[in-house]
């Protein structure tokens, strides 16, 4: 190339770098009029959270911007003040984030289940079992190189992903010596839940899904859901806020705000019969009190946050 | 974690993973260079003499078909991805052979991406020889199969930085890596799918090593092709 062709190039380069520069400055500032809220994938995969987006968006001036990311992600993303609330289902990771001074008035508003779906032949025979059971029953026909069986992980510490590793602490395994590297049964996709989902189905796999996203694919997956009970498969949704103290140009007064609405008993309403038509059953339970408040959800999920 | 300044702390821990030779940077490493060589092998094999076949013959349409692959220059990714997780997904055609989710499933789709990137620069390597030389080489009364000969160990070269990029645009790309190889660790993840799942779980270290294990190797092929081009 001669040597006069990549000067202009390199010219319009500088500027562009310029301009980003300048944006990502501006972005620094509150904006009033947008509320950026980072969400785990399983929730944003069912379509929830367009709607919700929509209905919001109808009754105020805000700009509701949404980015779709596993639980840890959607966490990291908010300690690093680039979100202004998240919605999140991992109360462990939750409790970290709210411990360490991040998050700030945290409410629940719903819940589903998860459930552990595989092929429909069972090759591991789990059905019916409980949690626990039912990952021995994988861990061992895994290992064991059983024709077959393979589980697919998110791999993603996403709050999927962190439950999984719960169940598999629970069930008598260390996670990381036991379950990682032990063979090429246990399969880690390092993606969202969607995704994850048609691995599983492509290499007839084991995994452990949300209902919600799992109903919302159904149509397109092999996959039934073989164990569906148990407190450990229970998925509690919560909205934290971002603390503005810890993070600079959070736009904490429209967070409040959103979270307000999220738990007024309309919205919840509607989450309770949202996906009931196109589904056969709602994907979601809203939670009211008292019932949020006891075991096993122990959560506050009624009071306004702007009081 | 956020804690600190995350891009200098991530390139200090970075260099100690390449230095250390950590096992999952080497293991993702030598996955990426895999199966992008062995696609951009296959593809050459494919590509080269097609190319050759569509510059040394005559037929209608030929403007056209040039045209083609330069356009297909620019194939996205995740077309190519798309296109290839349906043919291999288990409803698809090619379902039986239980490629998808493997790295020969990852082979077959950047084979697919780069062959007409190959083709095309074929065609041009070739363009590329003097005319005057063509006609110095019939004039000197050679057949037409020594003058097909002689013509393509001419542009050896210009092939060759043509074989090259190829690797270049089959290494760093992410569309079809993710989509037909599922980033699963330890059998599908390369270099930069697992830049991309690593910054998003903000284990920048990791992806800074392995980004600049990338840059190493676009660097590389760069050095390679200006060397080729200096011949």
């Amino acid at each position: 190339m001669a040597r006069r062709s990549w000067m202009p190039l390199l010219g319009i380069m500088v500027v562009m770098l310029a301009s980003c520069a300048m944006t990502v400055t501006a972005q620094e500032a509150a904006e009033p009029g947008v509320l950026r809220i980072a969400t785990t994938t399983s929730l944003y995969d069912t379509g929830l959270l367009d709607e919700l987006e929509l209905m919001y968006e109808e009754t105020s001036d805000v700009d509701v911007q949404i980015t779709a990311q596993g639980t840890g992600q959607s966490l990291d993303t908010a300690r690093r003040g680039d979100v202004d609330l998240v919605l999140v289902h991992s109360p462990s990771l939750e409790q970290e984030f709210i411990d360490e001074g991040y998050g700030i008035n945290e409410r629940c508003f719903a819940y589903n289940n998860y459930i552990i779906v595989g092929p429909e032949s069972d090759p591991a025979g789990i059905a019916n079992m409980t949690p626990d059971e039912a990952f021995q029953a994988i861990y061992n026909a895994g290992t064991n190189e059983t024709e077959g069986v393979a589980f697919a992980s998110r791999g993603d510490d996403s709050g999927t992903h962190t439950r999984e590793q719960e169940i598999w602490e629970a069930a008598g395994y260390n996670y990381t010596t036991d379950i990682r590297d032990s063979g090429a049964w246990y399969l880690e996709s390092g993606s969202g839940m969607g995704e994850t989902l048609t691995l599983a189905n492509q290499r007839e796999a084991y995994t452990l899904s949300d209902i919600g996203t799992y109903l919302a694919l159904q149509d397109q997956l092999n996959l039934v859901q073989l164990v569906t009970g148990g407190d450990e498969l229970l998925n509690r949704y919560s909205a934290i806020s971002v603390n503005p103290e810890m993070a600079e140009g959070v736009n904490i007064d429209e967070a409040n705000n959103f979270t307000d609405w999220l738990t007024s008993d309309e919205t919840k309403d509607y989450i309770g019969n949202f996906g009931a038509e196109e589904f056969g059953q709602p994907l979601f339970t809203p939670l009211y009190p008292p019932e949020c408040t006891e075991p096993p959800f122990n959560c506050t999920c009624a009071e306004p946050v702007t009081a | 974690m956020v804690n600190g300044n995350p891009i200098i702390e991530g390139f200090v821990e970075a260099i100690e993973l390449i230095i250390t030779l950590d096992p999952q940077v080497v293991e993702i490493t030598i996955r990426s260079l895999y199966v992008s060589l062995t696609a951009t092998f296959f593809a050459a094999l494919i590509a080269l003499p097609i190319g050759a076949l569509i510059y040394f013959y005559e037929f209608r349409g030929k403007h056209a078909v040039v045209s083609t692959l330069q356009t297909l220059y620019a194939l996205p990714t995740v077309i190519v991805g798309l296109v290839i997780f349906l043919l291999l997904s288990n409803v698809g055609p090619f379902g039986f052979l239980r490629f998808l989710y493997t790295p020969g499933g990852m082979v077959v789709a950047q084979t697919v991406l780069i062959i007409p990137l190959l083709m095309g620069l074929t065609v041009s390597a070739l363009s590329g020889i003097d005319r005057d030389k063509r006609y110095t080489i019939t004039a000197l009364g050679a057949s037409r199969l020594q003058t097909v000969m002689t013509i393509i160990a001419e542009a050896r070269f210009a092939v060759m930085a043509g074989v090259l990029l190829g690797f270049g645009r089959a290494i760093a790309e992410v569309g079809t890596v993710m989509i037909v190889g599922g980033n699963i660790r330890g059998a599908t993840r390369v270099l930069t799918t697992a830049i991309a799942l690593n910054t998003s779980m903000a284990n920048y270290s990791l992806s800074i090593a392995l980004g600049i294990i990338l840059l190493g190797v676009a660097l590389g092929v760069n050095i390679a092709l200006s060397l080729v081009q200096q011949r």
